[in-house]
């Protein structure tokens, strides 16, 4: 019982962290239809930045912050420069050009910072485990990373529901030319709904350094669970990305936990035991397409402009 | 219209231009090896340590100038392939090194050895290739895949360990892993996981195994996969709980560098450390060093010696790579100063060869490295050996 | 048919292509460049597989990120067969064999029945949705193949020899480049036919208002669920091939990545164009090898050159050299 509330928060820790990269994604497709496969390369950039700061300053707040900005800074400029001209264009189009920029990114910092994984650590201030009920000790860190993501999905739901700007942008995800008819710098609100997304991208990236690789290539890893996440979800909807990263973080921490039990209790042990690697691999991919077969547009289908 | 017959001219035209850049006079080497993707750093080494042997001769190995060739298989088998078939035809080379990766090796190796090319591997050692498919013209200058893992085995059954975990990929090298290490450890197995290739959080695995209460944990995850376990497993407080042990590979000086304080006191299997006490590694050691200004790691360590047995075996020929069976007979005495110390090929030209364990330290410069414990091994033979038949 | 016959520009272009990979392999012999037919039966390989996705992608406007699933199994049926020859025993009952028509028959009619039962589920979604879940269909196959260590798992299935086709040496790569072009440019001529045919025009109607057929009383869904699987089993074919080719196959073929590729071979060829995704893998795999040979941080170049290319050629290379914003061939 126990260990099954441990794996709980292990799921739950892995959702918030699908979540800080969905949101972002989910942003950015629902209000510019545009699909961005080079948002994993935002957070591989976050990461990389903060390692770099962190390992210098020896402060991990300050790598943060520096991770956001320069990852925002360039998101922005990408916007400004390619994705501007490919709302228009059909999603096949914003593939081709953002699997470029994988390409390009992925390269760059192999250039900048060499091929060989960078180091980055729990600042001291959150090392350590903490006892969360009795007899399950749980590492501090990613209890932060849970706070953390909660924290920005606090501020994302206040943001789009009682700030001018949120409003905006969700009428602009509605109707672009009315918005833009009412006065609105829709351009402007592009580029900042996408330097928001981008910043979001980066902060998964600066959370995942310290207990992940540090390493060109670790936005594709986690890029493609993101994608699963914004599906199930429903594309589009900031509501839809949390419940699907957290249905996603859940199913995959469970079913890697307690997939080889249940199925050598069902099979023979030996067939168990070969098919439950496997079937724990792909466990959310199939979740995913049993839901897109009942449900093809998410759990929370957003209702504006799905069939575009 | 003419745009695509221009093209194709222009690009021909660049082929036959890249073509006439090569000389005629020296040996021609090529190194197919992983230089992009995550796992870059491994080619990187393997071609640094083979280059430094080279320049320490001042282009020649063994007396005979060499030139070269390097391209990035970039992981993939098919790509690999593709190099070895231009390498082959176009550039005649006899003799291939470089691989990485065993999926690659298994793409190329049983195709090129049976067209009477050479070919001397420095990392990759899948278990096909040392048994029932060993060839005449295929060395492994690195290990038997099996090697390193059997070596920690063998001093986790000695330290009296009695119950351990087992972690690895879902993939026929984690399973190898896996074997090996069984092959030499007598105790009780308290979990064994087979995770998917890949993957980067292990909470859930960590929390499994916390719960089975194991007496040591054994982990074979090449590359990134590694530095994520031994992070998490040193975060959720198990390192001082529970002894983890691993093959060299995921305690490399470039890996140590990206893990940092976790990765200390770290007990791992190699059959090559920077300490280890020979003059031709502590001349290796120091000129890489030099050259490149970072440790050597196994792989770098790999690509000299590999470097070296070329050399060893060109001298014996002369360069005159017409002379295969002598070139072969050469190969096979491997009279070099490896920086391994004692080394010799079985009969299945895999190495016989002394295996280690080392331990992870943090040195007076602050620097993260290995440091050897015990000698677990001497003149090991792999365990497919006896299956090779020629 | 017609539209081949008559003189246009089109024509004019497909035909030097033609006669230019007809020639090839006298071009590469009078050079001495006898190595690099390998290569361009690669091209054709990869040609063949992007014009079959090009007929879900650019004439179905169904956008499918999983298309190397099923070259990848057509692949491992070559391969198992080949594996199972060799050993001297039997899957299913049945032996293994190195007979090209029936691996590659295998190969076809495996991927067929694998994309007729995803293609049924993914084409309940659509746009993004049908992306994602092409996308999980061809992960699972690839993390099935993966843990398959009969088969070597990751390290994939060497084979010894290329297949037996009727007697021909495929072994020898001059012939074996032959077949892959024939096999190429009957595709073309078949996929041309369908794309021109009743059949084909409710699929390229639905694309541009599916609703529209739907009210004439075409259930679409079947036309688009049959051209999935024709594709399929098409993708399995050049899987087939490339396994032949590498004498190899492995669960890399069916990496989401190589469905991007076959992806960025269509578009960057030009779209609803059929020839011209063999033109895009022409191209993608040249810059490839030769940006390799100058700088191993040849992605650097690529990168930006696809973006180049979406940004400023709309209907991709091809359709700057034929010059026609047509996209019916």
């Amino acid at each position: 019982m126990l260990l099954f509330i441990e794996q709980l928060f292990n799921g739950l820790q892995l959702g918030v962290m699908l979540f800080l990269m969905s949101a972002g994604l989910t942003l950015v497709f629902g209000i510019m239809q545009v699909i961005n496969l080079a948002h994993g390369s935002f957070y591989m950039i976050g990461a990389f930045v903060a390692a770099t700061v962190t390992l210098h300053s020896g402060s991990f707040l300050l790598g943060m912050v520096a991770g956001l900005s320069v990852a925002g800074i360039i998101g922005m400029i990408v916007e400004m420069t390619i994705l501007r001209q490919l709302y228009n264009r059909n999603h096949l189009d914003q593939v081709l050009a953002t699997f470029g920029l994988i390409f390009f990114f992925n390269e760059l910092t192999r250039i900048i910072w060499g091929r060989q994984p960078l180091f980055m650590d729990i600042p001291s201030w959150l090392d350590g485990t903490v006892e969360i009920f009795a007899g399950i000790e749980y590492p501090l860190y990613r209890l932060a990373i849970i706070f953390v993501g909660f924290i920005v999905a606090l501020f994302l739901y206040l943001l789009f529901s009682r700030t001018r700007l949120g409003m905006q942008i969700r009428a602009g995800a509605t109707n672009r030319d009315i918005v833009a008819a009412l006065g609105v710098n829709i351009k402007l609100l592009y580029t900042l709904v996408f330097g928001l997304g981008v910043m979001l991208a980066a902060l998964a990236g600066v959370m995942a350094g310290p207990i992940l690789a540090v390493e060109v290539g670790m936005g594709e890893s986690i890029l493609i669970l993101t994608f699963v996440v914004i599906i199930i979800g429903g594309i589009g909807s900031v509501k839809g990305a949390f419940a699907g990263a957290l249905l996603v973080g859940m199913v995959d921490t469970l079913g890697r936990a307690y997939l080889p039990t249940i199925l050598s209790l069902l099979l023979s042990s030996e067939l168990g035991e070969t098919l439950s690697a496997p079937i724990a691999s792909m466990s959310i991919y199939m979740m995913m397409a049993l839901i897109l077969a009942f449900k093809p547009n998410g759990l929370f289908p957003i209702q504006s402009r799905l069939d575009s | 219209m003419n745009l695509m017959k221009k093209i194709t001219l222009s690009l021909m035209l660049v082929m036959f231009g890249t073509l006439s850049a090569f000389g005629a006079e020296s040996v021609k080497i090529g190194m197919i090896t992983t230089l992009s993707t995550k796992a870059g750093y491994l080619g990187e080494d393997i071609r640094d340590g083979f280059k430094l042997a080279i320049a320490q001769g001042d282009g020649k190995l063994g007396s005979i100038p060499v030139e070269l060739i390097v391209e990035d298989d970039g992981r993939k088998p098919g790509k690999g392939k593709q190099i070895a078939d231009r390498f082959i035809k176009r550039d005649k080379v006899q003799i291939l090194t470089g691989i990485v990766f065993s999926n690659v090796a298994m793409a190329v190796i049983p195709k090129v050895v049976r067209s009477n090319v050479f070919y001397v591997s420095p990392n990759a050692g899948p278990s096909k290739l040392a048994g029932k498919g060993c060839h005449e013209n295929y060395f492994n200058v690195a290990w038997q895949n099996d090697n390193l893992h059997e070596a920690v085995g063998e001093y986790v059954t000695e330290k009296k360990f009695n119950n351990v975990y087992l972690i690895a990929p879902n993939y026929p090298a984690g399973k190898d892993a896996i074997t090996g290490f069984k092959r030499f450890y007598k105790g009780n197995i308290a979990g064994e996981i087979y995770t998917t290739l890949g993957q980067s959080d292990y909470a859930s695995e960590l929390s499994a195994l916390k719960a089975k209460k194991p007496d040591a944990v054994y982990f074979f995850l090449p590359g990134g996969m590694g530095i994520n376990f031994i992070k998490q497993y040193a975060q959720a407080g198990l390192n001082k709980k529970i002894p983890l042990f691993g093959p060299a590979f995921s305690f490399d000086e470039r890996i140590l560098k990206a893990v940092g304080d976790a990765a200390v006191g770290v007990i791992n299997g190699s059959q090559w450390s920077s300490d280890l006490d020979n003059p031709a590694n502590k001349e290796f050691v120091a000129a890489f060093k030099k050259t490149y200004g970072r440790t050597p790691t196994l792989y770098a360590s790999q690509g000299y010696d590999g470097a070296l047995l070329i050399g060893s075996a060109l001298k014996a020929v002369g360069g005159d790579m017409k002379k295969a069976d002598a070139f072969r007979e050469a190969l096979k005495k491997a009279d070099f100063p490896s920086v391994r110390g004692n080394f010799a090929f079985g009969a299945n030209n895999h190495p016989v060869q002394d295996i280690y364990v080392r331990e992870v330290i943090k040195d007076e410069n602050g620097k993260f490295t290995n440091r050897i414990v015990k000698k677990v091994f001497t003149n090991h033979i792999d365990a497919y050996a006896k299956e090779c038949a020629k | 048919m017609k539209n081949l016959l008559t003189f246009n520009r089109k024509t004019v272009v497909n035909s030097i292509g033609l006669i230019l990979f007809l020639i090839l392999p006298f071009l590469t012999k009078s050079f001495e460049q006898e190595y690099l037919i390998s290569f361009f039966s690669m091209i054709l390989i990869y040609g063949l597989a992007a014009a079959s996705l090009d007929l879900i992608l650019g004439f179905g406007g169904m956008i499918s990120l999983g298309h190397a699933v099923f070259m990848g199994i057509g692949g491992y049926s070559v391969g198992v067969l080949a594996f199972h020859k060799y050993e001297s025993s039997s899957i299913f009952g049945f032996d293994g064999t190195e007979n090209a028509l029936i691996t590659w028959g295998v190969a076809i009619l495996i991927a067929g029945v694998f994309g007729l039962l995803t293609g049924a589920v993914s084409l309940r979604t659509k746009g993004m949705s049908f992306i994602m879940i092409t996308l999980a269909f061809a992960q699972m196959g690839y993390y099935f193949f993966v843990s398959l260590s009969k088969y070597g798992g990751s390290d994939g299935l060497s084979l010894y020899n290329r297949n037996e086709l009727l007697g021909l040496d495929l072994g020898d790569d001059v012939t074996f480049y032959y077949i892959c072009l024939a096999i190429l440019v009957l595709f073309l001529l078949i996929a041309h036919r369908v794309v021109n045919s009743h059949f084909g025009k409710v699929i390229t109607a639905s694309r541009q208002n599916e609703q529209r057929v739907q009210v004439l009383g075409v259930a679409s869904y079947r036309y688009k669920l049959a051209i999935y699987t024709f594709a399929a089993a098409v993708a399995g074919l050049a899987g087939a091939l490339m396994t032949n080719q590498n004498e190899f196959a492995s669960p890399e073929l069916m990496h989401w990545t190589k469905s991007g590729e076959l992806m960025v071979m269509v578009l960057l060829g030009g779209m609803g164009t059929l020839f011209g995704p063999v033109l895009g893998a022409a191209i993608l795999l040249l810059m490839e090898y030769f940006l390799a040979m100058y700088t191993e941080h040849w992605m650097v170049v690529l990168g930006p050159f696809l973006i180049i290319v979406v940004l400023f050629a709309k209907n991709g290379l091809y359709g700057l050299l034929v010059g026609s914003k047509d996209k019916n061939v």
